[in-house]
């Protein structure tokens, strides 16, 4: 048994060493198109990876994550749009002449700072979902109510979104890739390679983070948040504050996801914020493997890439494809690819094909016989 | 006599209508043992979340060192020092039993010093010290879920031990324990009494008689009598309502 799951841990090093090797050798070996994919998808990632911690982990299913996705996307947009306008009539982003405004609209104007937009990415989002997690979690609203509520407000936003050509051009959205940074173009390949890489070490550094955060006695009590909330309410634990900072992490995740996939897909519009996709990140974590964080990244990037290129191939297929997928992991894997994989799968299936070595039913006297033997 | 650590007065809680406990007084001493039994549905359980802040009485005071807990959240009250353990064990089954431990062991439980620390030496050796006396150091690393009934209910007794409570209410500790089993909890009860006030609530009535303290018979939201074993054991109404010859009401 012991062995088995030295096994298992080897294996998962192994896994981590694969992704790490695919992701620097990505630049040499794809082509800048691919190389753009993959750094779009290694955003969702991020997204995907907020997701887990609070669901996977703490057992809240948020299907309104598009909200603070969209919301570091903009403030990303803003801020390009903003540097690269000073040559324009007014000295302000070209779409509002459209609709006749001539004068900045006041919360632009603190998104001229570069700071101020680095820290907006995530700050943003992550107070915005503070606030609603905390009034929901307050009030004990809990389950599918709180799906319900989540997918509410994906909605209000993406119809106030919508609605606003004045103030962020409705649905045509805010254009990045000709926009200007660091005096080039956003949408160059020389560019796109660095958000690329850029993408890669954040992912790495958000999986590092979440895993610090999971290991220890705080992520002990969100699983019990998950498995038992009331039980832990009388052990003197307030779990409304652990769900508003993972709520609120997730959407700070969320929104830095968001603005790394802005710059490398050349826009953001209101359709960061439909409904589907918003399901359609769930479904990455469910397959990847819900509290295994390095599932939900596999999940975000394989099925988007899975996604790009059944797409070119026979363009109407996906969706079912998509959802036989989701169909598959919850009826089949309900862990799950990765929790499958560090469960109990492989042995199932070793065991049904014969080639397995017998569990044992105590493995503790058997591990403490081994010891014996030796010297 | 010393102020009580903990004080209802006239409890009411009504269920639509019904009343789970209908003008309940109830007050315990600092370091008291106490008993609580009485037929199912007499309102034991009630009269715990009623303590702990899980039902808002109706009616009625609840008073724990002086201060009153009615509209005090539940983390609140557990960490005035209520401590509880429920009827069908409640641990948390996918964490080991050394997390578990870990949880009730630790303090503060706000979320930055638990993400900022382990536990101390103190609280490790604490959680070792608990696994012993229930029996469950060979289990350390199992999670909960994999544990049978009976070390689930010591596991959850462990706990409820570790938080380090003033006030232990012990909700049917020994169901599903064996004779030997009952016996050590009865053992560790006791112990605990004198440095804790312990509140248990039972249908085994040999393990009352162990615990050798005073017993409050509740019956229909009521305190049918108090007093020693023997004395409640003999009177006439405890009787009617166990045998439950007449339907008389008592109240
Ligand atoms: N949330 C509730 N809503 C409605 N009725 C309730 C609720 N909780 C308890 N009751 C009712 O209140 C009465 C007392 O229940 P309680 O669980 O306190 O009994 P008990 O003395 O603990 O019984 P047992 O020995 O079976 O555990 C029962 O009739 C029960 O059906
Ligand atoms: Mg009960």
């Amino acid at each position: 048994m012991l062995q088995a799951f030295q096994q298992r841990r080897w294996s998962l090093v192994l896994l981590w060493v694969l992704i790490v090797a695919a992701i620097i050798a990505a630049p040499a070996v794809l082509p800048v198109f691919r190389l753009n994919l993959l750094g779009r998808f290694l955003s969702l990632a991020i997204v995907a990876l907020g997701i887990d911690l609070i669901w996977g982990f703490t057992g809240l299913l948020s299907l309104g994550q598009g909200i603070f996705f969209a919301l570091g996307g903009y403030a990303m947009a803003m801020y390009l749009q903003l540097n690269s306008s000073a040559d324009l009539p007014n000295g302000i982003p070209e779409f509002f002449s459209l609709y006749g405004v001539n004068r900045l609209p006041g919360f632009w104007e603190p998104f001229h700072s570069p700071v101020f937009t680095l820290v907006a990415i995530w700050l943003i989002p992550a107070v915005l979902a503070a606030v609603l997690g905390n009034l929901v979690f307050r009030n004990r609203i809990k389950g599918v109510y709180f799906s319900i509520l989540t997918q509410a407000a994906l909605l209000v936003f993406f119809n106030f979104f919508n609605g606003q050509q004045k103030l962020i051009n409705g649905t045509n959205g805010l254009k990045t890739d000709v926009t200007q940074l660091f005096g080039q173009m956003v949408g160059s390949p020389e560019m796109q390679r660095g958000f690329f890489w850029l993408t890669a070490v954040v992912v790495i550094l958000a999986w590092l983070f979440l895993r610090w955060v999971v290991r220890g006695r705080f992520g002990d009590v969100l699983i019990a948040i998950r498995d038992d909330e009331p039980r832990l309410r009388f052990a003197g634990y307030n779990p409304t504050l652990f769900k508003t900072i993972v709520f609120a992490v997730a959407g700070g995740l969320a929104g830095v996801g968001g603005a790394l996939y802005t710059v490398q897909s050349g826009i953001v519009s209101p359709q960061f914020m439909t409904v589907p996709f918003s399901i359609e990140m769930v479904i990455w974590v469910a397959v990847g493997g819900r509290g295994t964080l390095v599932g939900a990244i596999l999940g975000a990037v394989v099925i988007n890439y899975a996604k790009s290129l059944v797409s070119e191939a026979m363009p109407q297929s996906w969706l079912f494809i998509q959802g036989g997928l989701f169909i598959l992991v919850v009826t089949a894997l309900p862990e799950g690819v990765i929790g499958w994989f560090r469960g109990d799968g492989p042995r199932n299936w070793m065991n049904r094909l014969g080639i397995a070595r017998r569990s044992p039913t105590y493995p503790r006297l058997e591990r403490e016989g081994q010891q014996e033997v030796q010297p | 006599m010393t102020q009580p650590l903990l004080e209802l007065r006239q409890i009411t809680v009504s269920f639509d209508g019904f009343l789970a406990l209908r003008d309940l007084n109830l007050s315990l001493q600092p370091g008291e043992l106490r008993a609580v039994i009485g037929p199912n549905g007499a309102g034991k359980t009630t009269f715990l979340d009623v303590i702990t802040g899980k039902t808002a009485p109706t009616e009625g005071a609840v008073v724990f060192k002086g201060r009153s807990l009615i509209g005090t959240l539940e983390h609140r009250i557990a960490r005035l020092g209520i401590g509880r353990k429920f009827q069908s064990p409640r641990v948390f089954e996918k964490l080991s039993v050394q997390e578990n431990l870990a949880l009730a062991v630790s303090q503060p439980k706000q979320p930055w010093s638990l993400l900022l620390g382990g536990l101390n030496g103190q609280q490790r050796d604490r959680v070792q010290q608990l696994m012993s006396i229930v029996n469950l150091q060979n289990r350390a690393d199992w999670v909960a879920g994999a544990l049978s009934h009976g070390q689930k209910q010591w596991l959850e007794i462990a706990m409820l031990v570790g938080q380090d409570p003033d006030l232990l209410l012990v909700d049917e500790p020994v169901a599903g324990l064996t004779d030997e089993e009952t016996d050590l909890t009865a053992d560790l009860l006791k112990s605990l009494a004198g440095d804790h006030t312990v509140l248990v609530i039972e249908h085994d009535m040999e393990f009352i008689r162990r615990l050798d303290s005073p017993v409050t018979v509740l019956h229909q939201g009521h305190v049918l009598c108090e007093g020693k074993m023997d004395q409640v054991q003999a009177d006439p109404r405890v009787i009617e309502v166990y045998l439950g010859t007449t339907e008389e009401d008592n109240g």
